[in-house]
């Protein structure tokens, strides 16, 4: 086995063995119905904190070796094997994916790589349907949100498997809606050391399944990374990176509004928000610098594997087969 | 045809004005908002000033949900810990207290987006581009509506 591919592996049994540990202390230590995960645990105040921060940590290595957004593979875990409300862990997954966006943003931009044209219409109607599928969490139950998490993971991840991705979709011809928003543009391609142009099509079914995928990030606090890039490159034909970039960027705008829904509930607790926060960033930091040496595509596989974990864990949580 | 990479002998690879005023003020107000974060989480940790929750009490209502009844009584973590949602923490009693405190950059971080928006607004009206104008005033007011506290959000 290869150095990269042991150092792959060595940290994504860390991260599973993190959680496996988690879920084991957190049955042992029992929370009670009037007391959940709370101060009868073995575990004092700041072992949860700092148990989270190293998860997330690795979570963040994973996501970005991964190509998956961070929010993604938080919320499920966090929400599976951690002692919180599911409240606060979507409320603090909205966090984590927009800080992750806004560190990204200004480099992305920047290099020309995300696209404001693009994203701007776009953006709009995912956040709006983000504040109702926020409303939506909101309101219903935990049980009925994890089952329907449950599902929308296992479902993310057939997607994921199925969906192929295309550098440079074929773009025969611009249709009429991009053309009078002018939503087209030109990036350089370091590897071939070409000006790509680029132009989109589908246009209108493209902004109408944004309106799915903004109210699910609303409703389960995902972020929305895993729809935005298949519905960018392959709908409405955006060239690979410039949809890669653009939904990275516009995760700010849609998450902003969601996450506003949850900080006015009062669905956000700085105690787990800010060292997810912090480990998700230092994580995707690291995650970044690995990326540079290694093939990311083994690592897929394991974040796929990890994602079946946490949807298999959400739903038989939601229905009560494995409190 | 895929693959089709074409040089471009009009257009010129880069960010248009707008990008690059959005990335400069995304970055200065990312980079601020974060490091407040950091220094306002670790006085809540140290305790300076008072949190209205002290820390070693958070784990008490960290599991619970934000409404929820229990023998027909409501057990909710608002209820149980007085919390008011909305902007409540933003009151200058409240600003006092080191946990809310905290709220105040993560408030910051989910309204740099409006303030980025607000930055090209003026491009987009200067080239006449009414469409994008109007698309980004808008986009302004979904995120002011959804931060006003307004809207109904929760109470399961």
């Amino acid at each position: 086995m290869s150095k990269k591919r042991t150092l792959f592996f060595t940290v994504a049994l860390i991260l599973l063995m993190t959680i496996f540990v988690v879920g084991m202390v957190q049955a042992a230590t029992g929370p009670t119905p009037a007391n959940p995960g709370g101060s009868d645990s073995a575990i004092p105040w700041w072992g949860w904190p700092l148990i989270l921060l190293i998860v997330t940590f690795l979570m963040g290595i994973m996501a970005v070796l991964g190509g998956v957004g961070g929010a993604v593979l938080y919320t499920p875990i966090i929400g599976g094997f951690f002692p919180f409300g599911m409240d606060f862990v979507r409320g603090a997954g909205l966090l984590v994916a927009l800080s992750g966006s806004l560190a990204a943003g200004p480099g992305l931009l920047k290099k020309g790589l995300a696209d404001l044209r693009l994203a701007i219409p776009v953006a709009l109607i995912a956040s709006t349907t983000a504040v109702m599928g926020a409303m939506v969490g909101l309101a219903l139950s935990d049980a009925v949100i994890q089952t329907a998490m449950g599902l929308a993971i296992l479902a993310i991840v057939v997607i994921m498997f199925l969906a192929k991705k295309s550098e440079y979709p074929d773009v025969q011809q611009a249709d009429k809606l991009s053309t009078i928003l002018r939503i087209s543009g030109v990036y350089h391609e370091p590897s071939s050391d070409k000006d790509i142009n680029w132009k989109i099509h589908r246009t209108i079914p493209g902004l109408i399944m944004f309106i799915g995928i903004g109210f699910m990030a609303g409703m389960f606090g995902l972020g929305a990374g895993w729809a935005n890039v298949p519905v960018l490159n392959l709908v409405m034909g955006a060239p690979l990176k410039v949809s890669v970039a653009t939904s990275k960027f516009l995760l700010a705008t849609t998450d902003t509004s969601a996450a506003w829904m949850y900080l006015n509930a009062g669905a956000v607790v700085p105690m787990i928000v800010v060292p997810s926060i912090i480990g998700i960033m230092l994580g995707s930091l690291v995650g970044v610098k690995i990326l540079a040496k290694t093939k990311p595509s083994a690592v897929r596989v394991i974040v796929l594997v990890m994602l079946i974990f946490a949807g298999l864990r959400a739903l038989l949580k939601g229905t009560g087969v494995w409190k | 045809m895929e693959g089709k990479a074409i040089k471009n002998p009009v257009a010129t690879p880069g960010a248009s004005i707008e990008q690059k005023r959005y990335g400069a003020i995304l970055d200065i107000a990312m980079k601020v908002g974060l490091l407040v974060l950091v220094i306002t989480f670790i006085l809540y940790l140290v305790g300076f000033p008072k949190p209205y929750i002290p820390v070693e009490d958070v784990s008490s209502y960290w599991g619970l949900k934000l409404h929820s009844v229990v023998n027909g009584e409501e057990a909710g973590y608002l209820h149980v810990t007085g919390i008011e949602p909305g902007w409540a923490w933003a009151t200058p009693d409240n600003l006092k207290k080191s946990d809310f405190l905290t709220f105040a950059p993560i408030a910051f971080l989910a309204s740099v987006t409006v303030i980025c928006y607000l930055s090209i607004l003026p491009i987009f009206l200067k080239r006449k581009d009414y469409i994008y104008a109007a698309l980004a005033l808008t986009e302004v007011l979904v995120l002011v509506l959804a931060a006003s506290g307004f809207l109904p959000s929760g109470g399961h």
